[in-house]
């Protein structure tokens, strides 16, 4: 495996801390949203969205694009931001977030917001919408990838594992799924809530190649993520152990903060880590 | 094709002769249609959950086409609004109850929200698995589905009818269900005629009671309608085979001017044929109605024909009910009294 370049590891780190600053002042002014489950899935998404997927936003109908599917879809926000940065649509929509009769939902729509290649936001379906999407990228023989992006207490949904036991059968090694392992759900952590642990095995038993991760590591993020599949003919489960509203030290790991917004002066104390953050990995 | 329904009902009946005696399969219907629509497009795709039996030919005939997912409808639905989203047109069958129930939310979050071109073939609709009891019943699907928005809800009459619905389905832009029985049912239409979805078909012209069937009861409606001719009882018989879009227009050029209506179907008397129906006739201030249809209970066990009768959606309780009307109004006319009330018996002449 080669190793990574480390101006791009800088810059997609700074680019992540950004869209954490950026979430804050959304949902502070949206006065509502998912902000933990989106600040822990910040630095997956923010690899996904600018050095992994093979996406144009001036080609958003290739038939050869990267497709990827924000399974827990309740993580919009840090998929909005990605995509308007990307230039799917305008920063400005930003502002609208949750706002009545505007297009970014807390849930996202495909029909509505471009770039969002299936409406999510009910759990447990986006995987088997992705084995859709792989299926019908082996009978074209089209190169393109599915990744996924789960949840870690959706995996509770049982039709997880039927789309998982499908995706070995068909040998969909173009589909990939990420767990976002942050270890808490809306009623506390996980392993309370219903265990999920050990969750890499249940993927290897469903015959999934699998990898686990720093899901904050930028540099592991990006190594991972460039060499899947793992193995020809099988999917890949990734497996990012991550922390709920990273980034925040008062947002770290408090249930809380899973459906929770930010008054304006924990607003103001959240970004002041955050540009310190900033500050200090600039230098 | 197509010419709209006018308010003259007797210019609406379709020229297609008539025959309740042959019967035939309506899944071996889809087999065939699917078939020839594999020829026509390669973006067709079957999908199934462990029920390939139904579609013995096509799964030998065209094996690179057929998706099994085994036991697992949540997943195969979801898997469908991907191949949908890929451009391919999937044919989803297994059986309604389990298409309508099992993976409800995967058909209207996956597939009805973002309007994909999915289409549900569901066989063994209302009690047709008669004697494998309530499981594997389904008499709310036309009530779940009809309340999906985008989604188009199709009952046809028949095997010669269900091929022509699954070949217009697939020229239907966006997702529709395919309410289909299983086994022997009468094949109906002894001549070629054309289906379109959304137009409902009138069958037989009468001056004093409209009937509207669905699927299976279609053939009773119009057996009924029979031998009330003899009677001096005259039944106007549509087949409704859409259930949505409904078409208003002839519910309402059926239902005027004649003494009463009455729905026929092997659903939950709430939410199907008859609340379908029952709706544009309050709308119009149109009526009276008689809905005829399962009562609000999970049915016992029995053949498909022991189990409507017992509940009778039957061409008996049709009877009862044309007459009750003919009858009922006559005596408001003669005695000035409510109409007839309680058991048809009282009423028969």
């Amino acid at each position: 495996m080669a190793e990574v370049d480390q101006q791009l590891i800088a810059d997609l780190e700074k680019k992540a801390n950004h869209f954490r600053k950026v979430m804050v002042k959304m949902m502070a002014k949206a006065g509502s949203g998912h902000l933990g489950p989106a600040l822990s899935s910040a630095d997956l998404m923010t690899a996904l969205f600018f050095h992994i997927l093979r996406i144009d936003p001036r080609k958003p109908d290739d038939p050869r694009r990267d497709r990827f599917i924000l399974s827990a879809g309740h993580k919009c926000g840090i998929l909005y931001v990605c995509l308007a940065e990307k230039g799917y649509f305008s920063q400005e929509w930003l502002d609208s977030f949750l706002e009545y009769d505007k297009t970014l939902g807390g849930h996202p729509d495909m029909r509505k917001i471009p770039g969002v290649e299936a409406s999510t936001g009910s759990l447990g379906h986006g995987l088997s919408i992705g084995v859709g999407m792989a299926l019908a990228g082996k009978y074209d023989r089209l190169e393109y990838r599915v990744f996924v992006l789960l949840g870690d207490g959706e995996l509770n949904e049982g039709s997880n594992w039927e789309a998982a036991m499908s995706a070995y059968h068909y040998k969909l090694d173009n589909l990939i799924a990420i767990v976002d392992r942050n270890r808490f759900q809306v009623d506390g952590p996980t392993e309370e809530i219903m265990t999920l642990d050990p969750i890499a095995d249940k993927w290897r038993g469903f015959g999934w190649e699998t990898a686990e991760i720093d899901g904050h590591n930028m540099a592991e993020i990006v190594k991972t993520l460039s060499n899947v599949p793992i193995t020809a003919g099988k999917p890949t489960a990734v497996v990012a152990h991550t922390t709920k509203g990273k980034g925040v030290s008062f947002m770290e790991n408090q249930v809380s903060w899973h459906y929770r917004a930010p008054t304006p002066e924990e607003a103001a104390k959240a970004l002041e880590e955050l540009e310190a953050r900033e500050r200090k990995e600039g230098r | 094709m197509g010419a709209r329904a006018t308010g003259d009902f007797s210019k609406n009946i379709l020229d297609v002769r008539i025959d309740l005696s042959k019967k035939g399969d309506p899944r071996k219907s889809f087999d065939q249609a699917m078939g020839e629509l594999v020829k026509r497009d390669p973006r067709v795709f079957l999908l199934t959950a462990d029920m390939g039996t139904v579609v013995p030919t096509f799964r030998r005939d065209h094996k690179d086409r057929v998706l099994n997912f085994g036991i697992a409808e949540q997943n195969m639905i979801g898997a469908a609004a991907g191949l949908a989203l890929c451009g391919k047109i999937p044919f989803v069958t297994t059986m309604a109850c389990f298409i309508s129930m099992r993976a409800c939310e995967q058909v209207r979050t996956d597939v009805a929200y973002p309007c994909l071109n999915v289409k549900f073939f569901g066989f063994g609709c209302g009690v047709t698995y008669g004697n494998l009891a309530s499981t594997h019943h389904a008499t709310e699907d036309i009530g779940i589905m009809r309340s999906i928005p985008h989604m188009t809800v199709v009952c046809p009459a028949g095997p010669v009818e269900t091929y022509k619905a699954v070949l217009a389905a697939a020229e239907y832009p966006g997702p529709v269900f395919i309410r289909a029985g299983r086994g022997d049912e009468s094949v109906i239409y002894d001549s070629d005629y054309p289906f379109q979805i959304g137009k409902a078909i009138a069958l037989r012209d009468g001056k004093d009671v409209a009937v509207f069937a669905i699927g299976i009861t279609v053939s009773r409606a119009l057996a009924a309608a029979e031998e009330l001719e003899k009677e001096g009882i005259r039944c106007r018989v549509v087949n409704m085979h859409t259930l949505k879009p409904l078409d208003r227009k002839m519910v309402i050029a059926a239902a005027t001017g004649v003494k009463g209506v009455i729905t026929v179907e092997d659903h939950n008397i709430y939410g199907g044929l008859g609340s379908a129906v029952a709706e544009v006739l309050a709308e119009e201030k149109l009526g009276p109605l008689k809905r005829i249809g399962i009562p609000d209970l999970f049915c016992t066990i029995g053949t498909p024909d022991q189990i409507l009768e017992k509940h009778q959606v039957s061409v008996a309780e049709i009877k009862r009910a044309a007459r009750r009307f003919c009858k009922g109004l006559e005596r408001r006319k003669t005695e000035k009294s409510s109409p007839v009330k309680g058991k048809g018996k009282k009423g028969r002449s």
